[in-house]
């Protein structure tokens, strides 16, 4: 096995600074510090006009009669546009199956569905235009859980469905289901000594990333359109506009704007194909920015879910069997649904060995807000639910939970329930002991000689106690992710990489497709180039579609993906240049011929360093140019009936210990610390590696405790569309945390990485709720934990 | 309606303002100023806060028309407003009005992050890691400038508390709480 840290399959001993392994700075940091990085809400253009939309302001319903007249009549509107208008036939699409309307079509299916556009030179002007649009709806009923959805009279989402899915799932209303069974777990379950059966709720999270939903479109000559959008992925936009505007895909230009935050929210599309439509109708560029407001609606969130679990365990600690069953709510269109079924199905067990389970994980449609992609997919529910019952069968067991679960905790070779090998680090254990044994916080840190610092206590400045009422508990919790796009899917990357002499200097630039979302993936692109090219000037060009397809900026997969797509190129790019300095200098030194050759330094050295040219030199009057796509192992579907099947690329993991106070009089929680230990492989980007795991540890903080979006299950309408009354972490909300990282190579991955960033939002929640659990002795079977669940008022 | 107030440092008009508009949407959509962020235009996110005559505000809930007359300072002023602060106290050094109100990024190299001329606490915000997707960092250097004005050497609580009305979605805030710290030590030790 590698040693910890020990980087792995750097392809050529390059020394360069700024390479791969260094904390280098972001290359948009002084832009975005300064105000000057312009982000999609920060598009302008001469002349251009404001998109509005008008969203349903009813759950489900016909659509008896449009009136636009009045909004039309409105001085400063140009264009007022509703399904009519639309100029092809094609009038869906979606990400997988293409069920979501541009307009909606004589029926809306949830609140706050788009049902006209307009476009006017001001926004109020636009805004107040919407408002005139008379819209009459015939009211139809609504289904929002699993029993009414899946009646035998249910009122059906979608009729005459088509899709791939539809012939194996047991109801119209039900997206996909994928089982998965392995051995027996009737019979194992008659060897258990205790058997843990438990129910548990899993709110609906928003992303609630900061940029809005926003764009450009400019509509250009050759009657195609340009559009600079936030997305995190700009292909798959591509794909689905285009057949929508009527334009063939060399018509729609897209360039990546600034974005604000993704976390899966962007992997739909928003306001895209409306402002295009709009553009193309006025012929005026037009700009489309969502206040929060419509945000909330303007996006899929993450499936709320139902799940219901069985484990049986050995009075020696060994877990004999495991039953589960997933019932994620998809809303009223499919957006990833289907995925974030075999993601929560095959994942459902955990980072632990058991040999014989029965599976279940269905996704449904109902009345409900889409709900899709969020950082964690499919993989956030099931951790918060199957570590509340390793805490519950450790405690039947007399056992301590920690120990419990390193008793069980999977390894590299694990076969899982799947049947998929785990053919490369697998460090559960090691991460579980790593994080229990990081120093605990001193016990009543908020006393100080002047009396109690208040900020330190649950309730904060709201004064509400000096410490009396308030118990501190401590929780553990640890999670597996896959990493990168699962059962079969063909997940590549491209890159262009040009190197050529710049003012006297050789420079690489790196040209891909990538979404940069924050995550810092421009900044580790220019480290690999560094590397791999022994050039210390990189320069990142936009992302944008005159470029082969990056895949999203999900699934953790980026650096994994596009980063070898980038260090593919690289080498493709070193060897051409190699071959030039061959031909131009192979005459004066017989190494040239001979010896293995590297660039390091702006030179071209032999593996003894003795340097044979200057890369000015080799390229001089020479550009060297390649773009290629690369591909990770391939995967593949998950059997229907059994859930057999080699479906993940890479597996993550990250373990959580969480350190709460609990004011149990008034069921406030301080979260006091939340420390994190996760295996990354290798770190290309030590700082940007830890700003991920403290991100997303605190994305999994506010579903603990705050963060839900609430819908009115009588009709379907969300009730806190804002961030008054959706609450994500304040930094008065968020603890220190404290990160250990460990890197263990996957052989199989560029520079042995694993992909990092969701892992950590998958344990953080379930670590809160043990250790609210243990301050409080409650069952908590529900996440976010809200007050009155605390003081049994609820 | 014609708005007339001064932006980091440099007089301001703005003709044909309707007087629904915010001072964010003039300073945005405007006055070419789009670095104040509209991550929520509702009060809760701090993404757009400026200074009004030194005061942080969240720009998206005053009036247009309240900033008449009166002086504002955005995150691209920062840099300036911190200079002629830092000169204020040691009573020497001369920027112009005017060339605090057209600073721009010059000499700045945009691949590496580095170079150009940054107030201590945006420089503190690079290279502590604080910066991510970026949408909220406008909003908190105004405010962590205006803190460390105020308090050159805080506690961990009091830029917690000073910072409360910042939401940030992406870094967790740990790198945010190392980047003032920096600042403020660097600060103090005058580099």
């Amino acid at each position: 096995m590698p040693t910890n840290g020990a980087p792995t399959k750097i392809t050529q001993g390059s020394q360069t600074r700024g390479g791969v392994g260094e904390s280098t700075l972001r290359p948009d940091g002084t832009l975005k510090v300064t105000g000057e990085f312009a982000y999609s809400s920060d598009m302008w253009h001469e002349d251009m006009l404001w998109g509005q939309i008008l969203r349903s302001t009813v759950a489900h319903a016909e659509i008896v009669s449009i009136d636009t007249s009045e909004a039309l009549a409105l001085p400063g509107v140009y264009a007022v546009m509703t399904y009519d208008d639309l100029p092809t036939e094609v009038r869906n699409y979606g990400l997988e199956i293409q069920d979501t309307p541009v307009l909606a079509h004589g029926r809306v299916r949830h609140h706050g569905e788009p049902v006209a556009i307009v476009a006017a030179d001001h926004p109020e002007t636009a805004r107040r235009a919407a408002a005139k649009i008379k819209v009459d709806y015939r009211e139809l009923p609504v289904v929002t859980d699993e029993a009414s959805a899946t009646a035998a009279d249910a009122i059906l989402l979608h009729d005459n469905r088509d899709d791939h899915h539809a012939g194996h799932v047991p109801h119209p209303n039900v997206v996909h289901r994928q089982p998965i069974v392995r051995g027996d777990a009737a019979a194992a379950s008659r060897r258990a000594d205790v058997v843990v059966k438990g129910e548990y709720t899993f709110g609906m999270q928003d992303q609630a990333f900061l940029g809005p939903e926003s764009g450009l479109a400019v509509p250009e000559e050759d009657g195609g359109v340009h559009l600079y959008i936030a997305t995190q992925w700009l292909h798959s936009d591509l794909r689905q506009m285009a057949p929508v505007l009527g334009l063939p895909e060399d018509k729609v230009r897209m360039t990546l704007a600034g974005v604000g935050g993704a976390f899966g929210g962007r992997e739909d599309l928003s306001m895209q194909i409306h402002a295009c439509l709009l553009a193309l109708r006025t012929g005026k560029p037009v700009k489309i920015v969502y206040n929060r407001f419509e945000s909330f609606f303007g996006h899929v969130h993450r499936h709320p879910a139902k799940l219901y679990y069985e484990h049986g365990a050995t009075r020696d600690g060994k877990l004999t069997h495991m039953k589960c069953r997933i019932v994620l709510d998809g809303g009223a269109y499919a957006s990833a649904s289907p995925a974030v079924v075999g993601n929560a199905a095959s994942l459902s067990v955990g980072p632990y060995v058991v040999e014989d389970v029965d599976i279940e994980a269905i996704a449904l449609y109902t009345n409900n807000p889409p709900c899709g992609a969020m950082r964690g997919f499919g993989a956030v529910q099931a951790c918060f639910a199957y570590e509340a019952q390793m805490d519950k069968v450790a405690e039947e067991l007399g056992m301590d939970p920690v120990e419990f679960r390193r008793l069980n905790a999977m390894e590299q070779g694990t076969l899982l329930p799947t049947g998929q090998r785990v053919d490369s680090p697998a460090p559960v254990a090691e991460l579980l002991r790593r994080v229990k044994a990081m120093p605990l916080p001193p016990e009543r840190q908020w006393e100080s000689s002047e009396g109690a610092d208040v900020r330190q206590l649950p309730g904060g400045l709201s004064n509400t106690t000096h410490g009396e009422g308030v118990v501190r508990g401590i929780g553990y919790a640890v999670g597996i992710k896959n990493v990168g796009f699962s059962e079969g899917f063909d997940d590549y990357s491209t890159a262009r990489v040009r190197m050529e002499v710049i003012g006297g200097e050789p420079v690489a630039t790196v040209h891909t497709a990538m979404a940069e979302v924050g995550q810092g993936g421009v900044t580790v692109h220019a480290q690999i180039a560094r590397t791999e090219l022994g050039v210390s000037q990189v320069t990142i060009h936009p992302a944008d579609t005159q470029v082969g397809s990056a895949g999203s900026t999900s699934a953790s997969r980026q650096t994994y993906v596009t980063g070898g797509a980038v260090k593919n190129a690289c080498e493709l790019v070193r060897e051409k240049v190699l071959e030039v300095g061959r031909r131009k200098f192979g005459s004066y030194h017989p190494a040239w011929a001979t010896a293995e050759l590297l660039l390091e330094g702006g030179k071209v050295v032999t593996d003894a360093g003795e340097v044979l040219g200057d890369l000015v030199d080799v390229l001089e009057g020479e550009a060297v140019e390649i773009e290629a796509e690369w591909r990770h192992r391939p995967t593949e579907p998950f059997d229907l009936r059994t859930g057999q099947g080699n479906g993940h690329v890479q597996y993550s993991f990250a373990a959580h210990r969480a350190v709460v106070e609990v004011d149990t009089e008034l069921g406030l929680v301080k979260v006091v610390e939340l420390a994190c230990a996760q295996d990354v492989g290798k770190a290309l980007n030590p700082l940007s590696v830890v700003g991920q795991i403290q991100g997303g540890t605190t994305q999994g903080l506010g579903v603990a405790v705050m963060e839900e979006i609430v819908v009115d299950p009588k009709t379907a309408k969300v009730r806190n569309p804002s961030f008054t009354d959706y609450l994500i972490p304040t930094i008065l909300d968020t603890p220190t945390i404290p990160v250990d990282v460990l890197e263990l190579a996957d052989d199989h991955a560029p520079y042995g990485l694993r992909g990092i960033g969701e892992a950590p939002t998958l344990s953080s929640t379930p670590a809160v709720l043990a250790a609210i659990r243990s301050a409080t002795g409650l069952e908590l079977n529900r996440t976010p934990v809200r007050p009155e669940h605390l003081t049994g008022s609820a | 309606m014609r708005v007339n107030f001064t932006v980091n440092g440099r007089p301001q008009e703005a003709d044909d303002v309707w007087e629904g508009e915010s001072l964010l949407y003039v300073l945005r959509e405007r006055l070419g100023l789009p670095g104040s962020k509209n991550a929520c235009e509702q009060g809760e996110c701090g993404s757009c806060t400026v200074r009004l005559d030194g005061v942080p505000v969240c720009s998206c809930l005053v009036a247009a028309g309240q900033a008449e007359g009166r002086e504002v300072v955005t995150v691209e002023g920062l840099a300036d407003y911190a200079k002629q602060r830092s000169c204020g106290d040691s009573g020497s050094c001369g920027t112009t009005p005017d060339e605090a109100g057209s600073r721009q990024a010059e000499g700045t190299d945009s691949q590496t992050g580095e170079g150009g001329e940054l107030s201590p606490v945006q420089q503190a915000f690079i290279d502590a890691g604080a910066v991510q997707c970026g949408f909220c960092t406008p909003g908190l250097l105004v405010a962590a400038d205006e803190m460390l004005e105020r308090n050159p050497s805080p506690s961990d609580a009091d830029i917690r508390e000073a910072l409360s009305g910042n939401l940030c979605r992406c870094t967790g805030y740990e790198k945010i709480m190392d980047a003032v710290r920096l600042a403020a030590a660097r600060q103090s030790e005058g580099v």
